[in-house]
């Protein structure tokens, strides 16, 4: 199993599309943080303006911590997109190019070899969120330096000691991954259902923006549904910077969107055992 | 002779299409078997099902006298196959290629193996290219030595030849003789060209919608002396009937209104005396030489009423 990992990530390595996501995730990130660099007390100004009128603000509050929870905020809705690049295309890709049918004349189990391109792209993701992490957080710590944190919520503000944020974004990072593992996931599954690899990129953003859409209707006939829709349950990474954590409320997005990622893949091979390669 | 395949009446429906009908075949140890049939006639599929890309509605396949469905990896361990174009990765490299086959066949090569075995298929000098700066030749015999990488004992080819130029349909040829003669590999070729399975095949099977319509060693099924001859007669159904039922009954099919059989060149004036003593007027009675007549006559759309000894 180990050897197949290490081939489909030298495969994945070896495609130029790979380094799309990271030169993305690289130049948004750089530009979030020149532009606030250049102009944040500005911006900063303006998203404290009725705070001000109630408080006094002292010390450095436009640090590390509230230039990654503000990048954050904007990229994480769009990372599902990149993380589909690549796992739309493990199967589908390989369908379409005609190397599916090589490689399952290889003594290789179909299933091994599909948990070996599933834990693949998963390398991928977590590699592309520590990038991530790496370049939002440390590069802003380093750039802005750090201090306490606020956490402007719509009806409160949560201030957050310095000595009590890092943990905070090293847990925001793995519920993240785990996020992202699911789109993963989701992707992994249309691959198997399609014979290139546009379909699945598309479909699995198709289904991230429905679902949000109806995650953020506030029509009861869609209340009852929301519990159960994954992406309700991704954005969740932001109830570590609430004081207290809700824990309870965490672990159970936490499990749902584990068990969307086992039931998609664990239908990615079933399909795929049962799959006649005809391309 | 040792069984290398033994397929017992495999059959595969899609959906309403029958694309392989009851077919039943053995390849033997060491030799070329040649599979033959026109586009659309079972060829690919057959060949799927045996690799276990494509899972058969019905029937049985023994390879390496081991049933497929039971021990498919030990057995895929002992083959090497192209199906249809080699379609690589063509964003690595020929030798990353080879490597990554080689690891996926769980062997392990050392560097100057890898380049010996571009040297056997004549690409050497383009092991560090990007396989997307390779023409369709050089693609194939890329292929080629990725099938062989792992010293397999049964290499199984589909169309090899498809998109070669002469020079490399000969080479493929060659080293597919070079192979089954001098290393005593067992292979086997599906074609559409009747002439590239003459030239290589010890023996041969012919398909057409996916039912068997002849089997055999070449040298039998194509020797110089049988003839194949078209047949018109005043009473064709009452002909053909009586014909499967005489001695002249290796191949019999109609097709637009004439009789087509095999017979040997001296049984050609007892075949004529037989029809008039059965009270059948000839009206017409032509030799048609060519086996490949023959075989492209066999297999296109028409009733198919063939009989077959094998």
């Amino acid at each position: 199993m180990w050897q197949l990992i290490k081939i489909e990530l030298f495969k994945i390595f070896k495609k130029p599309r790979t380094y799309i996501a990271f030169a993305a995730i690289a130049a948004i990130v750089f530009l979030i943080q020149l532009a606030l660099y250049v102009d944040g007390k500005a911006y900063l100004g303006f998203i404290l303006q009725s705070l001000e009128e109630t408080f006094e603000v002292q010390g450095n509050i436009l640090n590390g911590y509230f230039v990654c929870f503000i990048i954050l905020q904007t990229l994480l809705v769009h990372v599902p997109l990149l993380i589909a690049l690549v796992s739309g295309d493990i199967i589908a890709g390989e369908a379409n190019m005609g190397t599916l049918r090589l490689l399952l004349t290889k003594p290789v189990s179909r299933t091994t070899l599909m948990l070996a391109k599933f834990f693949a792209t998963v390398t991928y993701t977590i590699m592309l969120l520590t990038f991530m992490a790496v370049l939002a957080l440390f590069g802003s710590m380093l750039l802005f330096g750090t201090g306490d944190m606020i956490n402007l919520k719509s009806e409160m503000v949560i201030i957050l000691d310095v000595s009590d944020i890092f943990w905070r974004y090293m847990a925001a990072f793995a519920f993240a991954s785990l996020s992202m593992i699911t789109v993963c996931s989701l992707a992994f599954l249309l691959s198997v259902l399609a014979e290139n690899s546009i379909g699945p990129i598309i479909s699995t953003m198709a289904i991230i923006i429905v679902f949000t859409i109806l995650t953020t209707m506030d029509i009861p006939f869609f209340n009852a549904l929301k519990p159960f829709l994954f992406t309700n349950h991704m954005l969740n990474w932001k109830g570590f910077f609430d004081r207290p954590v809700n824990n309870m409320e965490v672990l159970k997005s936490a499990a749902v969107l584990v068990i969307h990622a086992f039931l998609f893949v664990s239908l990615a091979i079933l399909i795929f055992r049962k799959k006649d390669i005809l391309t | 002779m040792e069984s290398i395949i033994q397929v017992n009446n495999l059959t595969k429906y899609f959906k309403q299409i029958h694309a392989v009908d009851d077919l039943s075949f053995s390849v033997q140890k060491g030799e070329v078997y040649g599979f033959l049939g026109q586009n659309g006639a079972g060829k690919s599929t057959t060949i799927r099902m045996l690799l276990t890309l494509i899972k058969p509605t019905n029937g049985t396949i023994q390879i390496f006298g081991a049933d497929l469905k039971d021990h498919r990896n030990k057995i895929l361990m002992k083959i090497g196959a192209i199906i249809e174009k080699p379609d690589l990765y063509k964003y690595l490299t020929a030798l990353e290629n080879l490597r990554l086959f080689a690891r996926l066949s769980k062997i392990h090569r050392t560097p100057a193996e890898f380049i010996r075995q571009l040297e056997v298929v004549g690409i050497a000098e383009r092991a560090t290219s990007k396989v997307k700066t390779f023409s369709q030749g050089m693609k194939q015999r890329l292929g080629i030595a990725c099938a062989l990488i792992h010293d397999p004992e049964l290499i199984v080819l589909d169309e090899p030849t498809n998109g070669l130029d002469p020079q490399g349909i000969a080479d493929v040829r060659n080293l597919i003789l070079h192979l089954s003669k001098n290393e005593g590999k067992t292979v086997l070729i599906s074609s559409h060209l009747l002439n590239e399975i003459e030239l290589i095949a010890d023996s041969m099977l012919i398909i057409d919608k996916g039912k068997k319509i002849a089997m055999g060693k070449v040298n039998e099924l194509l020797n110089p002396a049988d003839m194949f001859i078209e047949l018109q007669t005043t009473n064709n159904s009452a002909a053909l009937y009586k014909l499967q039922n005489s001695n002249f009954q290796k191949i019999v099919k109609t097709k637009d209104g004439k009789i087509l059989l095999s017979v040997h060149q001296q049984e050609v004036p007892e075949l004529a005396k037989t029809l008039i003593a059965m009270g059948i007027e000839i009206m017409a009675l032509q030799p048609k030489h060519s086996l490949e007549d023959f075989f492209l006559s066999l297999t296109t759309n028409d009733n198919h009423v063939a009989a077959y000894k094998n």
